[in-house]
């Protein structure tokens, strides 16, 4: 098989890496989104890759999956949210931007050393892909640290599951059951979710889930 | 006989990029004005500038030293080396063993410390801010670009921009250090030219001016000489690209005339190209508040240290 099969599931890989830290470094609500939507159609290129190089035609379902729920349908229905809410545009972050890139920076080296040193005995190119997928989820987690509007902790969650699917495809056999139900629970998360928008929202007058520190009776 | 055609292929080379380089500006100009529904100058206005600059009478500031007369020169002397020095049509020519990413980076740096200094030297207050605000960037800008040097450096095992031209050639393949080396690559250039997210090239307005500032003071013949220096910097960056990430069609050493051609052709397309895409980048894009370019070269230098960082881990990236 030619190596360029590889190289480009890698390019595409390092390209959602890359598109974490553009998540990271974005400032403002509908930027963020589109970046978002963005991230979701590589992921599914990527996986569609992987079903090409694999040979697994179940991967292409879970391609057409991430690319209708994930750079469409998401990203559409969270923008009627922002603008049905009248949420701040802009987004107000715990550190700035500087820190919280050098942390990025930080976790994708620190996921490259910790996986290339757990799988040394595995292929090669299935070990970078996975130190790829695992910076990715830990660039998820960062931002849902790193941000106080709802919002953007959500974009930061569903980034995070991006990771997990580009880990999972990556490895061979996952079977599509599971594919298929993780999608769905996400879907599902992401309705509670947004349901709890509206409950914040009309409690408090905003997203920025500070007010709630207050109202747990937590002292400031 | 060898050697005095190699001589005259580096001469070639050394015209070539101070000829088309006003051309590639009055091509960015004409485009942008284009894609805003604008007639825009004509392709060769640049050029009109040059000759007009030339021919008029340079005023210098009273309380202007040596260095405000000499600045003009060492600024565009030290671009136009560097410009030269790039690849452009043909690998290996006969001083190609000079053309080392270090030094190329290098002869930038001096550059741009002189246009710093030209700037403080009468002594006004926009030159101050002007060359204050071109520090603050450089600072992140120049070790952002040593992090993509060394970066291809660790691709190609070579800074020599010659023999990287001809490892890309040979081994391309795609790779993600070289990915994120050329997004890097691309914001770097985008901050040293003074274009648009960083600094608009065509206003005069104080809040936002960085380079117009720094120049304010020159007019007639020094002016031109800045102003040429800015063109040729703007190739350099274009044929840096191009020469690195895009090599194909370059001739090899000792070619036979055709190749060398078909080079000069895929130059010239490369440059429209490049300018092209520039353009499109400028026209939808809106002008960066000062103090929020160190976070956009800032990330330059943060992929730079990922490209590098990953090279490093593994040897496949």
């Amino acid at each position: 098989m030619s190596p360029h099969l590889f190289d480009i599931a890698h390019m595409l890989a390092g390209g959602l890496v890359l598109l974490s830290l553009a998540m990271l470094y974005q400032d403002r609500m509908f930027g963020l989104l589109n970046v978002f939507a963005l991230h979701a159609i590589v992921l599914s290129a990527s996986v569609a890759w992987q079903g090409h190089i694999q040979g697994a035609p179940h991967l292409y379902i879970t391609a057409i999956i991430a690319l209708v729920l994930k750079a469409i349908i998401i990203p559409l229905a969270l923008r009627r949210i922002v603008v049905r809410l009248g949420i701040h545009r802009t987004i107000e972050t715990v550190v700035g931007v500087g820190p919280t890139m050098l942390a990025g920076m930080g976790l994708v080296a620190l996921s490259m050393v910790v996986m290339l040193r757990a799988t040394q005995t595995a292929d090669p190119l299935a070990r970078e892909d996975l130190a790829f997928a695992l910076s990715v989820v830990l660039l998820g987690l960062l931002m849902m640290v790193t941000r106080r509007n709802a919002v953007s902790q959500i974009i930061g969650f569903m980034s995070l599951e991006n990771g997990l699917i580009l880990a999972a495809t990556g490895a061979k056999g996952m079977p599509l059951v599971v594919e298929i139900s993780i999608a769905f629970s996400v879907l599902v998360a992401f309705i509670v979710i947004g349901v709890f928008l509206f409950r914040i929202r009309e409690r408090f007058d905003s997203v920025d889930v500070s007010a709630l520190d207050a109202f747990r009776g937590e002292r400031r | 006989m060898a050697v005095a055609v190699d001589l005259a292929l580096q001469a070639a080379q050394m015209l070539l990029v101070l000829a088309l380089a006003p051309l590639l500006l009055g091509f960015t100009r004409k485009v942008k004005a284009r894609l805003l529904r604008r007639r825009g100058p004509p392709v060769l206005q640049p050029y009109r500038d040059l000759l007009r600059l030339i021919r008029k009478e340079a005023v210098i500031a009273d309380n202007a030293s040596w260095l405000f007369r000499s600045g003009p020169y060492m600024i565009f002397a030290a671009t136009w080396v560097a410009a030269a020095l790039v690849p452009t049509f043909a690998t290996g020519l006969t001083f190609s063993w000079a053309a080392d990413l270090i030094a190329i980076t290098a002869l930038i740096g001096s550059a741009r410390f002189f246009l710093a200094l030209v700037g403080m030297d009468v002594g006004t207050s926009f030159g101050g801010i002007g060359s204050s605000r071109e520090m603050m960037f450089a600072s992140l800008a120049e070790p952002a670009t040593i992090m993509i040097v060394f970066t291809v450096a660790l691709v190609a095992g070579s800074t020599q921009l010659s023999s990287i031209a001809n490892h890309m050639l040979d081994h391309a393949s795609l790779r993600v250090s070289l990915g994120l080396a050329l997004v890097a690559l691309i914001i770097v250039a985008v901050a040293e030219n003074a274009r648009i997210p960083v600094d608009n090239p065509a206003t005069h307005l104080e809040l936002t001016m960085v380079h117009e500032a720094m120049v304010l003071e020159y007019s007639g013949r020094h002016l031109a000489m800045i102003e040429l220096a800015a063109a040729v910097k703007l190739l350099l960056y274009v044929s840096l690209i191009a020469c690195i990430f895009v090599p194909w069609g370059l001739a090899p050493a000792g070619a036979s005339l055709a190749a060398y051609a078909i080079g000069l052709a895929a130059y010239v397309a490369k440059l429209l190209v490049g300018g092209f895409v520039l353009v499109l980048f400028e026209t939808s894009i809106a002008k960066m508040r000062v103090f929020r370019v160190p976070d956009f070269i800032g990330i330059a230098l943060m992929l730079g240290l990922l490209g590098t960082l990953l090279r490093f881990v593994s040897g496949s990236f």
